[in-house]
């Protein structure tokens, strides 16, 4: 097996230190769901934030996004949150059938 | 047909990499791009019925979220397990790499073994692509649970199979045909898992054809781009995982 030159830091504590995050996240979105702490759409917005986050973590560390060149990330990251942006132009209808039902 | 002279030493031929990366990780980066655009309508497709609808089940009580919160902690530790063993290939260390990536692929085992279990227990209680047995105005829930969960499910096979090839190569292929008869021969033909072991016999039929066609020693990019492929399927859980089961929780006294 070829080795790989690595132009970053190799230190094995900082992916259990991601990993232990993502597992702290994992259990306040658990938490927050099952004790309903909040209203349906405010409980969106909390569990949406915090798999964002943990969505970044997984991306900058476990991919080893972090390392890479900045036009990797810009462009990449770019292109993939227009894309998913776009599509949320369609939950205007969703709430418009829920407020004037299906016509 | 005239001869054409190709100078060398032309700025093409020797043109830098995109973005400084090997081209078998920037393949797998626009692959996993446009996998996201398909997971991202499948969630938004589940969103938008799920705002439309008032009447939205709430089916999964204590044990379906504790089921679906032991999946979570199981495919973030099958992360865990993929970056050491991409650290493991980068040391050349070969021993090592088989075995996070054989941990890896354990804990992706156990996903698919928990996620099949609340899929045959949403189907005993009644649940079908078409009907649900909590809400007869809301047929679409079945479909579109069973389509974006099923999708991952999957995801994360093809991603345990990919491990598997990468870690072991040909003595995989035994061990996938065995995995397929005893999945098939060793479950009630109305289990879910009898209709799900003929994606092993799929991916072992590809995984022969790759390794027969273009037989190679994978190496640390391999492994890389692999764990690559592993990190995304965690991703896009991060988002099942509180949209479909943490926003229906059903608590009950």
């Amino acid at each position: 097996m070829h080795t790989v030159d690595t132009h970053h830091d190799e230190g094995k504590g900082q992916y259990f230190w991601v990993w232990g995050a993502l597992l702290v996240l994992t259990a306040a979105e658990v938490g927050l769901a099952y004790n309903q702490v909040f209203q349906p759409v405010q409980m969106l917005e909390a569990l949406m934030i915090l798999s964002v986050i943990k969505s970044a973590l997984i991306i900058g560390w476990f991919m080893h996004l972090k390392y890479e060149i900045a036009a990797m990330k810009w462009v990449m990251m770019t292109a993939v949150t227009i894309c998913l942006c776009l599509m949320c132009v369609f939950f205007a209808d969703a709430f418009r059938i829920v407020h004037l039902g299906v016509k | 047909m005239s001869d054409m002279a190709v100078p060398h030493g032309m700025a093409g031929e020797f043109e830098p990499s995109l973005f400084g990366a090997y081209s078998k990780k920037i393949g797998m980066w626009l692959f996993l791009l446009s996998d996201t655009l398909t997971f991202g309508a499948l969630l938004f497709a589940y969103s938008y019925g799920r705002i439309s609808n008032p009447d939205w089940p709430t089916p999964f009580h204590k044990e379906s979220i504790i089921n679906a919160t032991i999946m979570t902690g199981c495919l973030l530790s099958s992360s865990l397990t993929m970056v050491l063993g991409v650290l493991a290939a980068r040391r050349g260390d070969r021993s090592w790499t088989r075995n996070w990536i054989l941990f890896t692929m354990f804990f992706g085992v156990a996903f698919i073994v928990l996620h099949g279990m609340e899929w045959t227990k949403l189907i005993a209680e009644g649940m079908t692509p078409s009907k649900n047995p909590w809400s007869s105005t809301v047929q679409q829930f079945g479909g579109t649970f069973f389509t974006l969960t099923g999708m991952h499910m999957m995801h994360v096979t093809i991603g345990v199979i990919y491990l598997g090839v990468v870690a072991l190569r040909k003595k995989f292929l035994p061990i996938l045909l065995i995995c397929w008869l005893a999945a098939w021969l060793g479950t009630p033909a109305d289990s879910v898992f009898h209709v799900g072991a003929h994606v092993i016999l799929i991916g072992a039929i590809v995984a022969a054809m790759i390794m027969f066609l273009k037989p190679k020693d994978y190496d640390a990019h391999d492994v890389e781009i692999a764990g690559l492929y592993w990190h995304f399927v965690d991703l896009v859980w991060m988002f099942i995982f509180p949209l479909v089961y943490l926003m229906s929780t059903r608590i009950t006294g």
